[in-house]
């Protein structure tokens, strides 16, 4: 269970309360030359200490704003609470923005000092140092090909701990005397949003809220200090905030880092967490890998797995809710438990999961439920980073696909007549940072946060989201078209990585394709079709019938739903590149930039319209040392089958 | 001065490998060994770390002079060096070629090893972290326990750099590290190749076919051709030298 927050208004004070209660027991673990080292909770207070005393030295004062660029690592987290100590308010950077992207914040926040992971980091800092006046410090992690920098900004994070230790020598009441000075209402951290809808803005979460938050839901799960989980999301992203530092701080739970990005899936499996948090992608991701090696793998085993997981679909999902299954249904599942999902939970390293989430956007049902039917208690949540994540969640016993759930404790909800959702609840964002207009756009007098997602309750009163509110459109002949819909059916395939659908206002729906190079190239090996990569397996017509047959089951489909069978897909395209978020197509948490796509491919889209059979395309294309260079090509569009809709045929 | 080279000839039967080549390899310098197919690069190295035995010449290393090498006592005197055709065991995991780059370094006899006593404990514990340290420096971790022979090649030759770290040479010998590799591979083995020589201090000799690569990382470079030192000097003399525009481009006769 959550502990009692009472005085306890802010992380730091937090962080004490666990250091006496619990001092021994785990807080954070990192993976360092192949052994997990732990810090416990004592462990990790020193630090903080050692740190806030250290940046107090070098100038960091109340109110100021410290950058942490970097992966997943203990100092980086430690560095983000010793600012709190001192009443500074951590930054955030996504770990994989170009420089120039770290430009904005850094002016934008004032930014004076920043904590970076390792070279890379320091060398995009130093990179924009010039046009980023405020910026006086710059400390870095790991020493790895630093030691002959000589800028004066630049300092080892080590360097800073000595500098604390002299310092808490010298006052020894100083930390404590910070912390005591810090209240719930202070600000805790600035994130800034990942601009899918425009520039980015800094959003400013105060103690209060996160922790109100953290610990509505921490209750609500009852998650408690023996909870493990493994932080390997950017931690510039708010859901990284809550899972690795603010559901940590109020439960006392211990997070592992991974040794690297690459090592994810062994160190999962090593660790073993009860709470897991993955966007729909990354389990898209685990399917299709799941799908593959299945297809690789010998004839009986292939069987097993057919059989056993037509058995859990059926019945896992019921047996998981508690829901009345049949006795003999009951012993297929648990020899499919023995042969098959036990196993394969273990290889997902999802042996232990208790709680596991999902979010982000919406979730295909299939997918959903492929991982429920395991026995995995995968459940959706709604948030976003100016409501300090938790607004809905999925109770147990009553998971839906496609809802994402009621209300948590303590937050209100309702719709505007435009179906829009208002939020109104504790854990609501302060403000965008220095942008009061914006602020009071989104956030209106009477308190409601205006969310731009567009949806409505379900009969037992559960959220449900169907696009946001501006992206919801409609056909020429006036019938609903919600593109994102259309392209979560379209990425259940493993063949499909992404889908751009188009329809507003024109007499039909048209797409673009993304295939998963992983999945198509394993399939073009299985039929001996020799490639160089996606650019020209994207040429091949094979590729296109395979993606047509995805296409028209996907039609098939809509062609069921009363209101959605006018959106079938007509026409589509495979596009030449892979969308990348260096080429501004998708954003750093890899959502579909659609506006942007349209206008960047403006030629494609009105071939797809206009009935050619061919498009030259000529593009610029970014490579990732970051010199340019031009692409041209005939890119094929092809048609697919559309389907009666099911409500006309019995009309006929 | 950490090695130097005096008229060493080799031959192999009727064929002049080598003729009366000096050189000499300063303390903590990448230096370079180019020349076109047959012109001896390979058999040079070979001298040097005692696989093949000069018929005349003499070979200094950290003061000591020797007719020729023998490849142990090469390897224990701090040479070590990778393969232009990868010779690593392919059925055993990145994790064991690499810790095999430390058997000189292990004092062990076998029935310790074989009882786990103590000593042969702590001393496994400590080459484990050694090489830990290696996979570590190389960016490797994922494929830590992965079958070298179920990598692709650029990340194969990453370990044989790494099997030769593990020895903790003083001078590395790298026999075309880059050969058969991508444009992104070939900048990251660069960017090893250079942190090996800064983290480690290591004194690197290469052979490189890739001229940008050659011209980019070493500070000396030595061409030879047909068995004779044909230039030697800093990479903008030799990107000048005519004899070695003509060697590489061939001349009319």
């Amino acid at each position: 269970m959550a502990i009692d927050i009472g005085t306890l208004d802010t992380f730091p004070k937090l962080l004490l309360h666990h250091a006496r209660q619990r001092g021994g027991k785990p807080a954070i673990r990192e993976k360092d030359l192949g052994i997990w080292q732990t810090w416990s909770w004592h462990r990790f207070a020193d630090e903080v200490r050692l740190l806030a005393c250290g940046l107090a030295e070098q100038g960091l004062a109340r109110g100021d704003h410290i950058a942490l660029v970097g992966d997943n690592r203990p100092r980086l987290y430690a560095a983000m609470c010793a600012a709190q100590c001192l009443g500074a308010v951590p930054v955030p950077l996504y770990q994989d923005a170009v420089a120039a992207e770290m430009a904005f914040p850094i002016q934008n926040a004032q930014i004076t000092h920043a904590v970076a992971e390792d070279q890379e980091q320091v060398d995009k800092l130093l990179e924009i140092l010039p046009q980023c006046p405020s910026l006086k410090r710059i400390y870095y992690d790991d020493p790895r090909g630093l030691r002959h920098y000589r800028q004066p900004e630049v300092k080892s994070y080590d360097s800073l701990l000595d500098t604390g230790r002299s310092a808490a020598k010298l006052d020894g009441a100083f930390f404590e005397t910070e912390v005591a000075k810090g209240r719930g209402s202070d600000s805790a951290a600035m994130l800034f949003t990942s601009g899918t809808t425009a520039a980015a803005k800094g959003v400013v979460l105060t103690h209060h809220a996160l922790i109100d938050r953290a610990k509505a839901a921490a209750d609500m799960e009852k998650l408690g200090d023996d909870d493990v989980v493994l932080a390997y999301l950017p931690p510039a992203w708010i859901g990284q905030y809550i899972f690795s530092y603010a559901q940590p701080f109020v439960t006392g739970y211990c997070i592992c880092c991974p040794e690297s990005s690459e090592t994810v899936m062994t160190d999962m499996r090593e660790v073993g967490p009860t709470y897991y948090f993955a966007p729909p992608r990354v389990l898209e991701a685990l399917l299709t890998q799941v799908t593959i090696r299945m297809e690789d793998a010998a004839a009986p085993k292939r069987w097993l797995y057919r059989r056993f997981m037509a058995v859990a679909n059926r019945v896992g999902g019921a047996l998981l809710d508690g829901q009345p299954v049949g006795l003999l249904d009951r012993l297929a599942y648990f020899l499919g438990d023995l042969l098959v999902y036990g196993p394969l939970r273990n290889v997902l390293g999802m042996s232990r999961v208790r709680v596991a989430y999902t979010a982000g956007e919406a979730i295909g049902p299939d997918l959903f439920k492929f991982y429920r039917s395991l026995g995995i208690n995968l459940k959706q949540l709604y948030g976003s980073t100016e409501t300090s994540v938790f607004v809905c969640i999925q109770p147990d016993g009553h998971v839906k696909p496609d809802t994402v759930g009621p209300a948590v404790p303590g937050v209100e909800l309702r719709f505007t007549p435009e179906r829009e959702l208002l939020i109104r609840s504790p854990g609501l964002f302060k403000e965008y940072y220095k942008n009061p207009q914006a602020t009071s756009e989104a956030k209106d007098r009477e308190g409601w946060f205006h969310t731009g997602d567009a949806g409505y309750f379900d009969p037992d009163g559960h959220v449900k989201i169907i696009d946001r509110v501006k992206d919801v459109g409609q056909l020429a002949d006036g019938t609903l078209f919600a593109p994102k819909y259309l392209e979560n059916k379209l990425k259940f395939f493993p063949y499909i990585r992404e889908a751009v659908c188009f329809g507003h206002g024109r007499d039909k729906v048209c797409a673009f394709i993304n295939f998963d190079v992983d999945a198509v190239g394993n399939w073009a090996e299985k039929r001996n079709l020799p490639y160089t990569g996606y650019t020209d397996l994207a040429s091949r017509d094979e590729v296109y019938d395979l993606i047509r047959e995805c296409i028209e089951r996907v039609n098939a489909d809509l062609a069921q739903e009363p209101e959605l069978a006018n959106s079938q897909i007509h026409r589509f395209l495979i596009l030449h590149k892979e969308l990348d978020a260096d080429d501004g197509e998708l954003t750093r948490t890899r959502k579909v930039r659609r506006r942007h796509i349209a206008e960047r491919y403006e030629p494609l889209v009105r071939a797809l319209y206009d009935g050619s059979a061919s498009v030259h395309v000529e593009a610029q294309v970014k490579y990732e040392d970051g010199r340019t260079g031009t692409f041209s090509s005939d890119l094929k569009v092809h048609d697919a089958k559309t389907f009666v809709p099911a409500a006309a045929r019995k009309a006929a | 001065m950490i090695l130097s080279v005096e008229n060493v000839s080799l031959s192999f039967g009727g064929v002049k490998a080598l003729q009366e080549v000096s050189f000499d390899v300063e303390q903590h310098e990448v230096r370079a060994i180019i020349g076109p197919n047959g012109a001896g690069k390979s058999s040079l190295l070979n001298v040097l770390n005692g696989v093949y035995h000069p018929q005349s010449g003499r070979i200094t290393f950290k003061e000591k002079t020797f007719e020729d090498m023998d490849p142990r006592q090469a390897a224990s005197m701090g040479i070590a060096r990778t393969f232009q055709n990868i010779a690593l065991f392919k059925g055993m995991s990145v994790l064991d070629n690499i810790m095999t780059g430390r058997n000189l370094k292990m004092g062990c006899n076998f029935l310790q090893q074989a009882l786990w006593l103590g000593p042969a404990r702590r001393e496994e514990l400590a080459h484990r972290h050694a090489v830990e340290e290696i996979i570590d420096f190389l960016e490797i971790e994922h494929i830590r326990r992965t079958p070298v022979g179920r990598l692709p090649y650029g990340l194969q030759k990453r370990v044989e750099l790494g099997r030769a770290l593990a020895a903790e040479p003083e001078l590395l010998l790298l026999d075309e590290p880059m050969a058969g590799m991508n444009l992104e591979e070939k900048q990251d083995m660069c960017r090893f190749i250079l942190d090996v020589n800064d983290h480690y201090g290591t004194t690197l000799v290469l052979i490189e076919h890739d001229m940008g690569v050659v011209m980019d990382i070493s500070s000396r470079v030595v061409v030879l051709d047909y068995g004779r030192k044909i230039a030697d000097g800093v990479p903008a003399e030799i990107r000048r030298n005519q004899k070695v525009i003509d060697a590489y481009l061939g001349v009319a006769h």
